[in-house]
């Protein structure tokens, strides 16, 4: 009563302007990314990959498209080869639980979370993107991961990632 | 004060009656200005051209550079509140176009300017885009008699402070022609509110002034600059410049009686339905407005361009201005706003009869001292000021309205059985 | 000669700043006071429920993240219970640690919000909002420390939670719980105490312990109106029972009451935060169970207190290896019925502090 709960609230708000701001200031600082984080940029090993669709078929949303076909192979017989692994990330939630599904560690959630582009269909990652791409993966159902530092730009090579 | 003053902005030769050591130095540039001019024009009563030509010309001239002035001065005033609500609020606030954000305001202009200006197809065309201007112009002519300096004044009218007054009012108008032309119900809500607002807290504002003026005995600005002789008027009036502040918040529709923009309620009030420049310009005279007030403010109970320290007078004022601004900023990050009924419970209950005690007490200090107000009247109306506060706000009483009783049937069908 | 008057209809919402989502409000005003209400939804409205039925038990999980999109770890919980509840398993005790101390960070989250955008509403321009957000970051991000994501965390599973806690998780958790009750208390300092906001909370909006139960209101508004109805206390699920709180307690119903009584709820949380920090197990976090449930034939209804009230789900399971039917009971939704009642009679400006003191989350209305 009395102002004195306005005087109250006015002095906590002279103290917060005189304390530093908060914010991060994007693209000249980054807020450090943890360990799990579910980011962009699925990391896919083909040579882990076995094509059991394991993860298309967790997938809530129905974003994984695999396609397989039969290769020979001199040593082996007849092998499994992948030869559509499409991710339409414009559908993906970052739901983890294609990597959760996975039982042969080939799959794992990116690390990035800047990859805004201007039309839906180049949100569809295909298979030679991921091929391609830099191997970072997350830890997110990898507990092995979990030290992985981030700010390394090599990649990740297949053994290291797998368990 | 001499009075053989030929026009506005031109003084006569020579007027330097010594307030402060730069000014003597000759830093002061607005009456420099107005002397160059005269000088220019032959002296003040040339021969061959006639006394209005130099009047109008001078006038014009005069007018134009504090519009100016004003309108500078509006930008900057936008990103100094965005920068300190910023920084009251533990963020940065804008630091992204110019260094530290200074090229923000021209930024947001240049936007505005370019943004399509929509005028709903429902609305009354005439009157919704007469409305920002009806707005804003008051609002300028507000800067008219403001004292920036000794003699920097436009107009040095002997009726100044009655003058504001009366053409702040008019601003609202242009409230009202906003809010009632656009068709919006949300707008017509902010301009009804503006009129409760306005007749409201007119008064305790003009009672407030009340107090300076007897203390002063002049209605002229300067005249009141001139008048506060040793310290400002502030310290005589502490009642006054608590209800004038209060009043002034209310006219300036600044937080918390900002309930006719009322973002959360009103969507933004009367000018929900304006767009690009339009908008634009009712921002303007928004913060034109605040501009103007602290400046009266500063003038009224500061001490206007007097100050302390040799420093050239207009930056005495701007400094105060400044402060004035970062006040009203500093509660606009901090109080949530009041209610309408509530407003004007406190506009009636509260700020009325305390803005008419500070007259009788200032009449009757003026009476019993009629040369000059001794010193220890400061505590003593500073303490007088405190306890009258507080009594008051005890009576006025803090407690939520009781729900209203509406006997009105249901609207709704479809609700109406449940 | 009496003037003809007509109340005035205005469409508050569904675009409008302070309906929490797209809700729309028709309201008959006359003058400033409100006459009548009606509350139209829907505009959110995703088929969560006949969604469930085409998901497996597992993939559901996600579906309750984007109910409540303000807490969507005790929608989590709310689901995994039922799901457990319908298979007859338990979580081992680890697990249900984790949960509830994740229930109760969203729960601070939660109010945070609330408090937010209930003092944001009433027209304190952006301050204590942004200090609720500044806060709230630092729960989101002990929840990315910990699943990887911040709103859509999809992080408890049938049997436990996905993924143990990180070694960096106790640091910061520790680091939170130093500086949360400071930052709790600056939220008190700047405004509980505030003339302004007790002349526009007291009294306002009262809803009545009475009028509250025949409108089955749960979770912080009910108490604030004097009812003691707390399913962590009356019902007590998981490990509750084992931990010391106090359920706060509100007098009148109004909307000072159901302000502070969310302050002083999170301070209760930061307690039972606090308990479940010193006193966590060890051993498995999770159940070993297969990706794909088949829960037997049967139904079950698991329900935790969220944030906003009693959020239950209730499953019907026929043996498959995806619900048969999901229900949600959402607290936002059933809340809502007595929100006509509350309006009724208020000024325009009131009635955006009252939708907000109630807290209702769109996303969980409209399901
Ligand atoms: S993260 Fe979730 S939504 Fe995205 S592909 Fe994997 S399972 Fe599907
Ligand atoms: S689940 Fe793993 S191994 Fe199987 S197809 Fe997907 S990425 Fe390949």
């Amino acid at each position: 009563m009395y102002g004195e709960g306005i005087l109250k609230g006015m002095a906590v708000t002279l103290k917060h302007l005189f304390k530093k701001p908060v914010t991060v200031q994007y693209p000249e600082e980054r807020a450090p990314m943890f360990p799990r984080f579910r980011g962009y940029e699925f990391v896919w090993y083909e040579d882990r990959c076995t094509g059991c669709a394991s993860c298309a078929k967790y997938c809530p949303l129905g974003t994984i498209r695999i396609e397989t076909e039969t290769e020979p192979d001199p040593n082996v017989g007849d092998r499994y080869g992948l030869k559509v692994f499409d991710i339409d990330t414009g559908r993906c939630m970052f739901c983890g639980l294609c990597v959760e599904a996975c039982p042969y560690d080939a799959l794992f959630m990116g690390t990035g979370f800047e990859r805004a582009t201007y039309t839906r269909p180049s949100m569809v990652v295909h298979i030679d993107e991921l091929r391609a791409a830099k191997k970072k993966p997350s830890a997110y159902a990898r507990p092995h991961l979990h030290g992985i530092n981030f700010e390394d730009e090599t990649s990740l090579s297949s053994e290291e990632a797998g368990r | 004060m001499p009075v053989d003053r030929l026009a506005t902005g031109c003084q006569p030769l020579g007027f330097w009656d010594g307030m402060g050591l730069w000014e003597q130095w000759g830093i002061n540039f607005f009456p420099r200005l107005g002397d160059t001019m005269c000088r220019a024009m032959g002296g003040a009563t040339p021969g061959g051209i006639p006394d209005w030509l130099i009047f109008a010309i001078l006038g014009l001239a005069g007018a134009f550079a504090v519009v100016n002035v004003a309108m500078l001065g509006v930008p900057y005033v936008i990103l100094l509140e965005r920068k300190l609500l910023g920084r009251f609020q533990h963020r940065v606030g804008p630091n992204r176009v110019g260094f530290f954000g200074l090229l923000q305001p021209m930024a947001d202009g240049i936007k505005l300017m370019t943004k399509e200006d929509i005028t709903p197809r429902v609305a009354d065309k005439l009157v919704f885009s007469l409305a920002p201007l009806v707005f804003v112009v008051p609002v300028l002519l507000m800067f008219a008699p403001l004292p920036w300096a000794p003699h920097a004044v436009l107009a040095d009218l002997d009726v100044g402070i009655l003058y504001i007054v009366a053409v702040t009012s008019a601003a609202e108008i242009g409230v009202f022609m906003g809010g009632w032309s656009s068709n919006n119900k949300f707008s017509l809500f902010g301009a009804m509110r503006v009129v409760a607002l306005v007749v409201s807290y007119e008064i305790p504002l003009v009672l407030a002034i009340v107090g300076v003026v007897m203390l002063t005995g002049s209605l002229n600005l300067a005249a009141i600059v001139e008048g506060q002789r040793f310290v400002p008027n502030l310290l005589w009036q502490p009642l006054g410049f608590i209800v004038f502040m209060i009043a002034v918040s209310a006219e300036l529709n600044r937080a918390p009686f900002d309930l006719l923009e009322a973002d959360s309620e009103l969507v933004s009030g009367f000018h929900t339905e304006y767009s690009g420049m339009k908008w634009g310009v009712i921002q303007i005279g928004e913060y034109a407005a605040i501009i103007g007030f602290s400046g009266i403010i500063a003038t009224l109970f500061l001490s206007g361009w007097k100050g302390p320290a040799p420093m050239p007078g207009y930056l005495w004022f701007v400094l105060k201005m400044g402060m004035i601004i970062s006040g009203f900023i500093w509660v606009r990050a901090t109080i949530p706003r009041l209610r309408v009924d509530q407003i004007m419970n406190l506009g009636w209950k509260f700020l009325l009869p305390l803005a008419l005690i500070n007259i009788f007490v200032t009449a009757g200090e003026i009476l019993a001292y009629p040369d000059g107000l001794p010193v220890w009247l400061i505590p003593v109306n500073f303490a007088f000021a405190a306890i009258v506060v507080a009594v008051a706000a005890r009576l006025l009483g803090i407690q939520g309205q009781p729900r209203q009783v509406v006997p009105a049937p249901p609207v709704f069908e479809t609700m109406a059985s449940s | 000669m009496t003037l003809k008057t007509e109340p005035i209809t205005v469409n508050i919402g569904p675009q409008h700043p302070s309906t929490h989502g797209v809700f729309r409000l028709r309201v008959a005003f006359d003058g400033e006071v409100i006459q009548d209400v009606e509350p139209v939804f829907g505009y959110l409205h995703r088929g969560s429920e006949k969604l469930a039925e085409e998901r497996t038990y597992t993939q559901v999980v996600t579906l309750t993240d984007r109910l409540d999109y303000v807490a969507p770890m005790t929608s989590n919980q709310a689901y995994v219970l039922a799901v457990e509840r319908l298979m007859g398993i338990e979580a081992p005790e680890r697990g249900q640690y984790i949960r509830v101390m994740m229930a109760e960070l969203m729960r601070i989250a939660s109010h945070l919000m609330m408090i937010g955008f209930f003092l944001q509403d009433m027209g304190a321009f952006g301050t204590p909002l942004m200090y609720t957000f500044r806060e709230r970051e630092d729960i989101l991000d002990l929840f990315e420390m910990v699943c990887g994501a911040r709103i859509t965390v999809t992080y408890m599973r049938v049997g436990g939670v996905q993924a143990d806690l990180p070694p960096e998780f106790t640091p910061a958790l520790e680091r939170f719980l130093a500086k949360i009750p400071g930052q709790i208390d600056d939220l008190e300092q700047l405004l509980s105490g505030n003339e302004i906001l007790i002349a526009r909370t007291k009294n306002v909006g009262l809803l009545s312990a009475e009028a509250a139960i025949n409108g089955s209101v749960t979770g912080p508004a009910l108490r604030a109106s004097g009812v003691d109805w707390d399913l962590r206390k009356s019902d007590p699920y998981e490990i509750y029972d084992q931990l010391e709180f106090d359920v706060p307690i509100g007098e009148n119903g109004d909307n000072y009451d159901r302000f502070v009584l969310r302050l002083e709820e999170m301070r209760q949380s930061v307690r039972i935060v606090r308990q479940c920090k010193e006193q966590m197990p060890g051993g498995p976090h999770r159940l070993e169970l297969p990706m794909l449930l088949r829960p037997p034939a049967g139904d079950a209804y698991g329900r935790v207190e969220a944030p906003k009230g009693e959020l239950g789900f209730y499953l019907v399971s026929d043996g498959s290896i995806a619900p048969y039917r999901c229900a949600i009971r959402s607290p936002s939704f059933i809340n809502l019925t007595v929100l006509r009642d509350m309006l009724i009679g208020w000024k325009l400006a009131d009635m955006v502090t009252i939708f907000g003191s109630l807290d209702v989350n769109m996303g969980e209305v409209d399901r």
